[in-house]
């Protein structure tokens, strides 16, 4: 926005006419639009000179799109899109044999939080783990090369994997629970009206191999039919724990907006990983579809139920592993647990109700207080200053407020521990601040990511995309500083610094272990052995070879393609026409694509990355005879 | 005539004191120095090569940045314009100027041992001539690998030369080549020679006993 004393070059009259006009630019302005206490305005602050790198990495998840997508941080630029769980062409995703596996029988998925790897509750920098709510998986990215490794599930006895991905303190577990609970195990059929009886939920630890990464389902542990939402994990003291909200207790079945509402508490729950560890070492647990599930009533101390406000959603641990803050949709406070308290409660045994054999823990006493934030807040962050953020859906609001220890005259009143608020546009959900769930957060910047952004970008139809904020949070008071714009649909998102990672830009030739990859034109070659056709293939600036390949009607086909280029930026596409194939190979990459023929022609495959000056004649030819037996 | 003769005879018979020889023994380590460090350094730059794609020619091989993959990319650029692929294998130099550096080594070590001023003679003129063969035979191949070019190559462009030494566009890149530290040691090789000569150049001949005795 143009700064508004440039007006004052006007001539006299042409100024008298014009304040009228001031006076409406003023009221039109944002209310956060003013320069901060070092005189630098929000336009240099999220500057980034062509050129210029930002400072930190922003991993959105991308909702029901099913990708991540990546910014920086402070310029919002969208650098890069990670697919996940869709058929990406744009990156060859979901077309060559190893991403086909990686969607496995599906088009879409659900991704809702990613989860920075940690060591010693810090950023270790080295993957990223996004859940899948709807087909109920767990996608692990390498951040060396932002590319899928694996993906876990759908993990048994789990309908709709939210609660996830949570990561431990040193990525022991990653953590799931499940939204929907179904009769166990899955393809078991009951009727919904026998709800109470019939179904149930879990929550499952999903145990991460310390070097390769590598996840598998742990253990799970039987609940009520609750709807687990969301999770956080412990750090610290609390660090052998994962805290999980639900929102219907009432175990309702339908009309939940209504019927699931009905309690001025839910049930959250504190789960001892470390305990359920040992159940299943200790065979205490019965295994339903392949998985260890421990069922608390016989195991005590794995899991405790937590009353919390109605209808939660947050559940999250501060830095110091001492404070657990939920956030309750329908009540206008954010409730502060203390965890010392939790370990006292459950030491005396002072527990209000037992549900299903589990204890219920006395709310009054592991409550330090009801923060009066706003209305509907949903999820805290934490900036490491001892203060927390808590995102508002109702007010569309981001408030500010200090967390625990109060004095008594503050926990009298702790609306005075409400220090600021700010205003989103419109309807926040999730909110970020960088390393918020570890140790140490970065502190300086937060991130809104806002449901509804009517009225906010110039129009493009009636489906409006999301908008992100970002928010300077690195002095006393909230400043608003850029907004940006994003396919539907950033959940939660995480924050790396940028120096904390140093990715690869080409695969190195020598790590290359696809035992079909070739790196000289002399070995460039099709086979044949009965229907089966291999083709091993070059790419290379500017052409395939071979580029012309003969084939039957009824053969199968296998290209192996290698990218001997190392050269940063040097991918070659591999598009074929009318057989929907659009590979990418990366420079040092080999990879594999089958295509059955069932026609014959001629079918002219090519680069589909603009590669270089001679890009569009970087093409061949797929030449199918007839069948045998038409010939004859 | 005679005269010129005897002069000469006496110069390159006279002895090299201590530290023309202690100069010799320097010189010898220079040259000893030369395998540690590339000889010339080319670096191509374009806009999209920002860092530019360098090559170190040392005396007995060819490396290339990013641990050689520079070279395997200047080469796949090179295969538009139809120019050879530049491969260490074909320099045939590189098994004989190593040969060479060894030799002026013992040729130095030899006038320290000897102290002949002729020593240093030699080893000069052998050196000079090495420099003037090996610049020309360098020159000689940039214009090979800039006038072989296939002429069924994507890119017809006019034959060029690279540039020996200094800067040079050629297409969308700009070539520098340049002397590299390998160079200044062959240079101080040939300078310390001079000086070992100056120093000694007042030294009295040593006449041999037959001549004293005629």
């Amino acid at each position: 926005m143009k700064p508004a004393n440039q007006e004052r070059t006007l001539k006299w009259p042409a100024f008298l006419a014009a304040l009228p006009l001031f006076g409406i630019l003023a009221a039109c302005a944002p209310d956060d639009e003013v320069r901060r206490a070092d005189g630098e305005s929000p336009a240099e602050q999220s500057y980034v000179a062509p050129g210029d790198f930002d400072d930190y990495y922003l991993f959105y998840s991308g909702g029901h799109s099913g990708n991540v997508f990546v910014a920086g941080i402070p310029s919002m630029r969208h650098i890069v899109t990670i697919p996940v769980f869709t058929k990406y062409p744009g990156k060859g995703y979901g077309y060559d044999e190893v991403t086909k596996e990686h969607l496995g029988d599906f088009t879409w998925g659900d991704i809702h939080h990613p989860a920075l790897s940690k060591t010693d509750g810090m950023y270790d920098g080295r993957w990223l783990f996004v859940n899948d709510n709807a087909h109920n998986r767990i996608a692990r990215i390498d951040l060396r090369d932002f590319k899928v490794k694996q993906v876990l599930g759908p993990i048994p006895n789990t309908s709709g994997n939210h609660g996830s991905s949570f990561v431990t303190e040193n990525n022991e577990y990653v953590m799931g629970g499940t939204r929907f609970s179904v009769p166990l195990p899955k393809g078991t059929y009951a009727h919904p009206s026998d709800y109470e009886d019939e179904f149930n939920g879990v929550i499952t630890g999903i145990s991460v191999d310390q070097e390769t990464g590598e996840m598998e389902v742990g253990w799970q542990v039987l609940t009520p039919p609750f709807n687990w939402d969301l999770s956080s994990t412990g750090k610290g003291p609390s660090q052998d724990w994962a805290f999980f909200t639900s929102y219907n207790t009432e175990m309702a079945h339908t009309v939940l907006e209504v019927n699931a509402s009905q309690l001025d508490r839910d049930l959250g729950a504190a789960v001892n990983w470390r305990a359920a560890e040992q159940a299943v070492a200790d065979g205490n647990y019965t295994e339903i579809d392949g998985v260890p599930v421990i069922d608390p009533a016989e195991v005590p101390g794995v899991m405790y139920f937590i009353p919390i406000g109605k209808s939660p959603h947050g559940m999250d641990t501060t830095p110091s592993g001492e404070w657990i803050v939920a956030g309750g949709k329908l009540q206008p406070s954010a409730t502060v647990y203390s965890f010392e308290r939790m370990m006292a409660a459950i030491e005396a045994e002072d527990f209000e109700d037992e549900k299903r054999g589990v204890p219920v823990l006395n709310y009054n006493s592991v409550v330090e207080g009801e923060v009066p934030v706003g209305l509907g807040p949903l999820h805290t962050q934490f900036d490491g200053r001892g203060n927390a953020y808590t995102s508002m859906f109702i007010d569309s609001q981001v408030a500010k407020w200090r967390l625990p220890p109060w004095s008594d005259e503050e926990k009298e009143d702790l609306e005075s521990v409400v220090v600021d608020k700010i205003d989103v546009h419109y309807n926040i959900g999730h909110l970020v601040v960088g390393g918020s769930d570890t140790k140490e957060p970065y502190g300086d910047w937060l991130v809104a990511m806002n449901k509804h952004a009517v009225g906010r970008h110039i129009k493009v139809g009636p489906g409006i995309p999301e908008t992100s904020q970002l928010i300077d949070i690195s002095g006393e008071e909230m400043h608003m500083v850029k907004e940006a714009f994003t396919d539907k649909e950033p959940h939660f998102a995480q924050i790396l610094r940028a120096d904390a990672i140093d990715p690869i830009e080409v695969y190195p030739r020598a790590e290359n272990d696809h035992p079909q990859a070739i790196w000289d034109f002399d070995d460039a070659e099709v086979t044949r052995n009965g229907d089966e056709v291999e083709v091993r293939m070059i790419s290379i600036r500017s052409r395939f070879v071979p580029d012309v390949i003969d084939a039957r009607v009824g053969d199968t086909i296998t290209f192996h393609i290698t990218n001997t280029e190392q050269t940063p930026g040097m991918t070659h596409g591999f598009g074929i026409g009318e057989m929907d194939i659009s590979g990418n190979i990366d420079p040092g990459e080999t990879k594999t694509y089958k295509v059955e023929l069932d026609k014959p022609g001629v079918f002219p495959f090519y680069c589909t990355v603009f590669c270089s000056a001679l890009h569009q004649e970087m093409q061949g030819y797929l030449s199918v005879a007839p069948a045998a037996e038409d010939t004859e | 005539m005679q005269a010129f003769l005897k002069k000469q005879e006496i110069f390159l018979s006279k002895p090299l004191n201590l530290w023309s020889r202690l100069c010799l023994v320097l010189a010898a380590i220079c040259m000893g120095a030369t395998f540690f460090f590339p000889l010339w350094e080319i670096r191509l730059v374009a806009p999209q090569y920002r860092d530019g794609l360098e090559l170190y020619i040392y005396s007995y091989q060819l490396q290339a940045g990013n641990d050689g993959q520079h070279l395997d990319e200047i080469n796949l650029l090179n295969h538009y314009i139809g120019m050879q692929p530049i491969r260490e294998a074909d320099f045939v130099e590189m098994t004989w100027i190593p040969f060479a550096f060894g030799i002026f080594i013992l040729l130095s070590l030899r006038g320290v041992v000897f102290g002949r001023m002729g020593n240093i003679v030699d080893l000069f003129v052998l050196f000079l001539y090495f420099g003037i063969f090996s610049m020309a035979n360098f020159y000689y191949r940039l214009y090979s690998y800039g006038h072989n070019l296939d002429p069924t190559a994507p890119m017809t462009i006019e034959p060029f030369t690279p540039v020996l030494m200094g800067k040079n566009r050629i297409a969308n890149f700009i070539q520098y080549s340049y002397p590299d530290v390998a160079s200044y040691f062959l240079i101080a090789f040939g300078v310390l020679l001079v000086v070992a000569a100056v120093l000694s150049v007042r030294e009295k001949p040593i006449v041999p006993e037959s001549h004293t005795t005629a």
